[in-house]
């Protein structure tokens, strides 16, 4: 009898000091989030254009740490992939075709006769370049609008459309300095 | 010194963990098929190991025998090698959250790893005395670092070579660690204890 509660003691004894150690190493070592998803979210372009397939650039890099296929993020690049490959220790692949986008800029435009002022648009809107109130007709500031198309799907009367950027002499790139111009002896 | 030297080379070539004596053969081929990842593996496990033979023997020969409670040995280890590999993990995540993730599952498993329960019991079976232990642990786990990342270079080469259809993939990793092993044999009377 006297072994047996012995053995009990001995082992809850050994049990109780190594649960005390892992307890104070769990506070020791504590991990803030997970360190994966903080360093590939710094990688990613954080336009939050959810051309992924995921809402914004945060919870992508969460579905990346998790196994997720690194090539989706359409307005990094190559350049992105290439550094989120490195990072994960996996060979670099090329972009997703379902994700690549076509080059033109776009910005969205808002057929202001069909708006009916719900302001769904303005929440999606992840740099506020859509200006408006509730029942008042909204409008586009395209100078801020990125072309990231997340006010198309939330708007109920589909009366915004992504347009592209008309090519003026104001915002065509002239590239002056580039034209080598040498002087001929 | 010389025992101590003689015991080192012994448990890690003549009487190798995995190849010789066939003990943990789950992460010798779970974790083997990059050189990376089997590195992290060896260093964790190396970690793991040393630290549990060292304990087990403490708890061995001043807690247990002095109170006449052997019977309570594998019980006692399986705690001790359960709350270091808890500790470790808690280290690889927080210094290194690429080999965490890269490791996985495997981390974890080497509570259920039976290299390090054999090397706890061997110890006690063949009365090493502290230093012993410690070189026994230490030798145990660099013989299974070896194996292990030369298996995976291996494995490395042969992902990329031209292997017939019905051996692919696990059968040829099957044969080519009985072919190390056959190779490991080889050591045979090399150290005379």
């Amino acid at each position: 009898m006297t072994s047996l509660l012995l053995a009990l003691l001995v082992l809850g004894v050994i049990a109780a000091l190594f649960g005390a150690l892992l307890g104070f190493a769990s506070v020791k070592f504590k991990v803030e989030g997970d360190p994966l998803v903080e360093q590939l979210d710094a990688l990613l372009p954080q336009t939050q254009c959810g051309q992924c397939g995921y809402p914004g650039c945060k919870p992508y890099a969460e579905a990346v740490a998790n196994g997720e296929s690194i090539n989706k993020c359409a307005p990094g690049g190559e350049d992105t992939i290439k550094k989120i490959a490195d990072l994960m220790g996996v060979e670099p692949e090329p972009l997703d075709g379902a994700h690549e986008q076509d080059n033109t800029p776009k910005v969205a435009f808002i057929i202001e006769e069909d708006c009916i002022g719900c302001t769904k648009c303005i929440q999606a809107c992840p740099v506020d370049a859509i200006i408006g109130a509730a029942k008042q007709m909204h409008t586009i500031i395209s100078d801020e609008c990125t072309g990231c198309d997340l006010c198309v799907a939330p708007c109920p009367v589909d009366c915004i459309e992504m347009r592209p950027i008309a090519q003026t002499t104001k915002n065509w790139q002239w590239d002056l300095n580039s034209i080598p111009v040498v002087e001929l002896d | 010194m010389t025992e101590y030297l003689l015991l080192l080379i012994g448990t890690v070539l003549v009487n190798n963990f995995v190849l010789v004596q066939f003990l943990g053969l789950c992460p010798f081929m779970g974790v083997s098929s990059k050189t990376e990842t089997a590195i992290g593996m060896s260093f964790a496990t190396t970690f793991v190991m040393t630290l549990a033979s060292v304990l087990s023997y403490i708890i061995n020969s001043y807690i247990l025998v002095p109170l006449e409670l052997e019977y309570l040995k594998t019980m006692s280890f399986i705690l001790v090698i359960a709350v270091v590999v808890q500790f470790t993990e808690m280290v690889v995540h927080k210094t290194s959250a690429n080999l965490y993730r890269l490791l996985g599952i495997f981390l974890p498993l080497i509570t259920t790893n039976c290299a390090v329960l054999g090397v706890a019991l061997i110890n006690v079976n063949e009365q090493h005395n502290f230093f012993e232990s410690i070189v026994y642990g230490f030798g145990a786990a660099a013989g299974f670092s070896l194996v292990l990342v030369m298996f995976s270079a291996m494995r490395e080469k042969l992902a990329d070579a031209d292997v017939p259809k019905p051996f692919k993939g696990s059968a040829i990793a099957f044969i080519t660690a009985g072919l190390m092993s056959l190779a490991f044999m080889g050591f045979t009377g090399l150290v005379k204890f």
